[in-house]
């Protein structure tokens, strides 16, 4: 007996019908493919940071008219400590002596932005601006700017310090050589609006 | 040698047939795939109202993958949840089309179901060998409701909080055991951040994976015995000489496609309501929910989601509370029986009686009635509606036993109708 | 083929679904807001009066600076420097200085948060409301209000509209009970606005009030149509698709 499906095409029309079905089909499949690509898409873009993370991570804005020389102010951005430090002019001296020290001199394998790949590793002389963040495992590193500060071995020029392995840093966050951490401390960015305001997190766009 | 073209893709698959032989050794997708797919033969004469059932597992997958995407953000304690929804709809990329997505189809589920259900009722799908796919269902349909109701908890709105307040206070009519009970579902004295916890618990976890279970068991069901269709005809009493059912058709391709162009029709109904009019009058979303939960403040008017609105009807139409629980009770009850209460020779309304279609029009009436009633505010005349409606209602399945063998039935044919 | 099952259930589906929800308040006192979303300059002046007039006692906060100067088209400059009252990012959201334990005091109710009024209420509420303060010696404040009775809300924009009286008279109802019914305000003090400049006013308010409910509304809309002319395109390939294939089944 005669089955529920057969194909209906005059003799010659099945490779016709047959093109006919496999062009729909892909077609179909095209069309309706792009469309759940479409319609994922916002299911990806939803983990994206959202409004009130990009409010709690904006820039920070920090009065450092104050800053006495040589002391170091300590603020939060993005959930990481920064430090800002006031370099007396001994002490940017001496970081030209103490070079030999150092592993990553001119910041090659370290993360900053372009105004801050130099020797002092930052837009202006006398201020620093770092994340307080040791390169090696992420603990916060001790500000020690004396020389020959009893706690680190010498020679120390000033620097920071890090209690949890032992890794030094320079007074322009350069890490020293023979320590666990490899590069040096990353410099966020920042710019100075005048009038003694520091911005952290805001350049400009000038990398 | 190079390897040409030809070569390369006769090579790949080659190996891609290998990798599906191997695979296929361990595991026996291609029978499963013969069983319930390609050789899975479904009547051929389908209409409109055998969209629905593809309908609901559309709807339960996005209500699933919403729900991830949500709990993502949702915060479940009292003085985080109203404000973490908040956070979702304005702060969070695409939370807005997450959440209305949600929301609506909440809303469709219930559309879709009760539209699968009359089916059910239309052509006797219910009846044997199916009474356990109806069962099945029946219990997907009670899984759904709890689900439905301990998610409306979950944003904290005032309506979230009264309607919860309502509902479970319902449990304590419950002589003798009533009222422990309540503080046992609660997990509190009054409803509190307890109580919304441990419903997002449920609502998150435990209800979906009983639903996923039951919906699987219920397909199964339905496979082992085959599909109805609107004639009610058993077309595996006919087959043809290579034991294909002469009016059957293969589920894939023929209903593969057929579902997919009603899919794309579904979607377009779906997306006009989520990006047009995602509260529905307050319907979908109601207004008095972006107030968050206020303990000291009633609204002027309590009314469970319009889902709920029917059988809230009947629970109001009784004067003694008890007494509106149990009638509310029984009305969801008694459709479980429909497989035992319906003893009509013929399966499907297109054959039966005169008295039979009267009886399930006024089945269908007295239903959509008692919905809009329980929507309302009580009134005198509204009390007196939703009493009539409810009679109707329980006279259809009390009635049902005798009239379903009254009056003149047609002789169901041996083949299915069905015009080219 | 639609049978008659399924034409009573759309209709009355449709009928349910389109039946206006019933206005609070006094009945007949609530008006047509008339409010247009998609007005980005009357959204403009209604933010300016909301900060002006309103956001000294109620905050809005779950609405951020940031999002209303980027949907109204505003410079966050002008937003932080004529919107926000004291020190803050452009990121943070509409907060009030005034703690609720001094409101409490000084008003007897805590000005509630507006961010969802324009969802929990609507705008033709909102409209209605700051429409319909009248003059009422009997009170502290001196005034009350139609659409809210008893509300513990100043007339602040008193100064624009001036000051009304509401007229009532006495009406028996079909019960037989006799009870006040409101008909018509009478102008005791003229503000410095006309009434059609301060209907403007409050519709320019009423819609400001109505974005904040939902800032994404008319992007919703703008995808929405893209949506389904999507799957118009869809539907016709899917249904040709269906038709090729079902040409076997006789």
């Amino acid at each position: 007996m005669a089955d529920s499906t057969q194909p209906v095409t005059a003799p010659d029309g099945e490779a016709d019908d047959k093109s006919r079905r496999r062009f729909l089909t892909l077609a179909t499949a095209v069309v309706g493919g792009a469309g759940v690509a479409v319609a994922a898409t916002p299911f990806v873009t939803y983990f994206r940071p959202s409004a009130r993370a990009l409010f709690l991570g904006a820039p920070v804005q920090v009065d450092v008219s104050k800053i006495e020389l040589g002391s170091m102010l300590r603020v939060e951005w993005r959930g990481q400590p920064v430090f800002i430090v006031r370099r007396t002019a001994e002490s940017i001296e001496n970081i030209a002596k103490g070079a030999s020290l150092i592993a990553d001199a001119a910041s090659d394998q370290s993360d900053q932005p372009e105004y801050a790949k130099n020797e002092l590793r930052s837009r202006e002389p006398e201020m620093l601006v770092v994340k307080g963040v040791c390169t090696h495992l992420g603990c916060a590193p001790q500000y020690l700017p004396s020389v020959n500060a009893a706690e680190v071995t010498q020679p120390w020029y000033g620097g920071f310090f890090c209690p949890c392995h032992g890794s030094k840093f320079d007074l322009a966050g350069r890490v020293f050589r023979g320590v666990p951490a490899q590069k040096n401390l990353a410099v966020p960015p920042y710019q100075f609006l005048g009038s003694g305001t520091l911005i952290i997190g805001e350049d400009g766009g000038a990398a | 040698m190079s390897a040409t073209p030809d070569d390369m893709t006769s090579r790949i698959s080659r190996q891609a047939g290998n990798l599906g032989r191997w695979f296929n050794d361990r595991l026996d997708v291609a029978t499963f795939y013969r069983n319930h797919l390609s050789e899975y033969y479904a009547s051929k004469n389908f209409n409109f109202w055998y969209y629905f059932g593809s309908f609901a597992l559309i709807v339960l997958v996005i209500q699933l993958v919403t729900g991830v995407f949500l709990t993502m953000n949702y915060k479940p304690s009292a003085a985080e949840a109203f404000a973490s929804v908040e956070y979702i709809m304005r702060d969070v990329r695409w939370g807005w089309l997450v959440r209305y997505m949600h929301s609506t189809g909440a809303s469709f589920f219930f559309i879709v179901v009760y539209m699968h259900m009359f089916r059910g009722m239309l052509y006797g799908s219910y009846r044997r060998p199916r009474e356990l796919v109806w069962i099945l269902g029946m219990l997907i349909y009670l899984t759904l409701m709890a689900e439905a109701f301990m998610g409306y908890l979950l944003p904290w709105g005032q309506m979230s909080y009264w309607g919860a307040q309502v509902i479970v206070s319902l449990f304590g009519a419950i002589p003798v055991i009533g009222e422990a009970l309540s503080e046992w579902i609660r997990g509190d004295f009054f409803i509190s951040d307890i109580t919304l916890n441990r419903f997002f618990a449920f609502h998150v976890i435990a209800v979906p994976l009983i639903l996923v279970f039951l919906v699987v068991v219920h397909l199964a069901a339905l496979h082992e015995v085959g599909s109805n269709n609107p004639d009610g005809v058993d077309i595996k009493k006919l087959k043809d000489d290579k034991g294909k059912p002469l009016d059957g058709i293969a589920f894939h391709p023929y209903y593969t496609v057929k579902d997919l162009m009603g899919a794309v029709v579904f979607l377009g109904l779906f997306a006009a309501v989520v990006f047009f009019a995602p509260e529905l009058n307050g319907y979908f979303l109601e207004h008095a929910n972006f107030e968050p939960a206020d303990r000291l403040k009633t609204p002027e008017h309590i009314a469970p989601v319009w889902y709920f609105t029917p059988f809230y009807a009947i629970l109001r139409a009784v004067p003694d509370k008890l007494g509106g629980v149990v009638a509310m009770g029984l009305a969801v009850f008694v459709l479980f029986l429909l497989p035992w209460l319906d003893r009509s020779p013929v399966r499907s309304i297109r054959y039966k009686s005169t008295i039979n279609k009267v009886m399930l029009a006024l089945f269908a009436i007295s239903f959509i009635a008692l919905g809009y009633l329980g929507l309302k505010p009580v009134t005198p005349l509204y009390t007196l509606l939703s009493r009539i409606f409810s009679l109707i209602y329980f006279a259809f399945f009390l009635g049902l036993p005798f009239f379903s063998r009254m009056g003149k039935f047609k002789t169901v044919p041996e083949r299915v109708t069905w015009h080219d | 083929m639609i049978k008659m099952n399924q034409l009573i259930a759309i209709m009355l589906l449709l009928g349910v679904a389109s039946t206006a929800t019933a206005a609070g308040g006094a009945a007949g006192v609530i008006q047509h807001a008339d409010n247009d979303v998609g007005n980005i300059n009357s959204l403009q002046r209604g933010a300016r009066n909301f900060f002006n007039y309103c956001a000294g006692c109620h905050s809005a906060k779950y609405v951020r600076y940031s999002r209303i100067a980027e949907d109204l088209k505003l410079p966050e400059d002008l937003v932080l420097d004529n919107f926000m009252f004291g020190k803050g990012k452009v990121g943070d959201t509409v907060s009030v200085a005034m703690k609720p334990e001094q409101a409490e005091q000084w008003f007897g109710a805590v000005p509630p948060d507006l961010s969802l009024t324009g969802r929990s209420r609507g705008s033709d509420w909102i409209y209605s409301f700051l429409m319909s303060f009248y003059q009422d010696e009997s009170r502290a404040l001196g005034v009350n209000n139609l659409v809210l009775a008893g509300a513990a809300m100043p007339h602040v924009l008193a100064d624009l509209q001036g000051l009304r009286a509401a007229e009532f008279k006495t009406v028996t109802g079909s019960d037989g009970v006799e009870h006040e019914e409101f008909s018509g305000f009478r102008q005791v003090t003229p503000g410095t606005l006309s009434a059609e400049q301060y209907e403007e006013f409050v519709r320019d308010t009423t819609n400001f009030l109505d974005y904040m409910g939902e800032p994404v509304q008319l992007q919703r809309k703008r995808l929405g149509i893209k949506v389904l002319a999507y799957l118009v395109l869809l539907f016709v390939l899917a249904y040709a698709l269906k038709q090729e294939f079902w040409k076997d089944v006789h």
